[in-house]
């Protein structure tokens, strides 16, 4: 067998799940994207248990654990999603706001922001920061109005 | 064909490694450049099929099982399940991509890069298929070597369990 084939696979499996993350806006499938990813390191872990000598081969426990990574990963992701989805009612990737991005009205924005993520919890809440900030017109529903 | 089923240097498990491969990079593109979300996570079943399919011939096969088991069976069932809660549109979408531009440059370098770097690395060596990797052997190493870590994984899915639960909750005043 020979070793370059699997990894020749995984190298380019990673260059497109790579693509997929910076190209997709969808939440979704930036998940799908990454989770490709995760797959090409997963294949090159395998190879790299067939050729490897001497030491123990313990390429397929990494494999393993990986695996489990990306099982815990997809749920929190999805989590992150649906709680981003009942804020502002779409999974596009380019309505998060920055959470340090005060914007230009500056004081009076970032004390309403900060009011909201104070008695909002997690990632959501950091996403909700960028409410008030003025170049975003669309009036998101934040933290207040649920 | 000689008895180890070799063609001029090429073994059938080189075959079979092309093939998957070709299939499994041909559904990855498409997961990537689909129109349709539905269409991109049912083609993302066909890229970890193939995968697990690689996983068989390079003799990890407790691997491949649970590829197919956590992966196909839960990881895509999650994934579909969020792009219908999110009411994703049934049809094709028009604005599911940025400019490609940036992710040509960056996913395109990485990935040929990285291919370079392989081929260069290890030519057109030939290694023999190492001991099948049953579930007796993967065990055995898991639970001697890696004890410690299989242990914090554990932790870490409970921990994931629950910042999953409390990220859904419905915040209450």
């Amino acid at each position: 067998m020979h070793p370059v084939i699997p990894y020749l696979i995984a190298a380019l499996l990673f260059g497109v799940g790579g693509y997929g993350v910076l190209v997709r806006r969808n939440a979704v499938l930036l998940l799908m994207s990454i989770e490709l990813m995760l797959n090409a390191v997963n294949l090159t872990l395998v190879t790299a248990d067939t050729t490897i000598v001497g030491v123990p081969r313990s390429g397929q426990v990494f494999t393993l654990f990986v695996i489990v990574l990306a099982a815990a990963e997809v749920g929190v992701g999805l989590a992150v999603i649906l709680r981003f989805f009942r804020l502002r009612a779409s999974v596009d990737t380019d309505a998060v706001g920055a959470a340090d991005d005060p914007g230009p009205l500056g004081s009076a924005a970032d004390a309403a922001a900060a009011g909201a993520a104070g008695d909002d919890d997690g990632p959501a809440g950091a996403a909700g920061d960028a409410v008030g900030s003025p170049n975003r017109p669309t009036p998101y529903e934040n933290g207040e109005a649920r | 064909m000689d008895p180890h089923g070799r063609v001029g240097g090429v073994t059938v498990a080189d075959v079979l490694l092309v093939a998957l491969g070709a299939v499994t990079l041909g559904a990855g593109v498409l997961v990537v450049t689909s129109r349709h979300v539905v269409r991109a996570g049912l083609w993302l079943v066909v890229a970890l099929g193939g995968l697990a399919g690689c996983y068989l011939v390079l003799t990890a096969e407790l691997v491949a099982w649970v590829q197919v088991l956590l992966y196909v069976g839960a990881v895509v069932v999650l994934l579909l399940f969020a792009v219908m809660l999110t009411r994703a549109p049934i049809g094709p979408s028009t604005d599911l991509d940025r400019p490609r531009i940036a992710g040509l440059l960056v996913g395109g370098g990485a990935g040929l890069g990285l291919a370079a770097l392989l081929v260069d690395a290890y030519r057109w060596s030939r290694v023999e298929q190492p001991p099948p990797g049953t579930a007796a052997r993967i065990g055995a190493e898991l639970f001697r070597q890696w004890v410690l870590p299989f242990e914090v994984v554990s932790v870490l899915l409970l921990a994931a369990l629950v910042g999953a639960i409390v990220l859904s909750r419905r915040g209450e005043r």
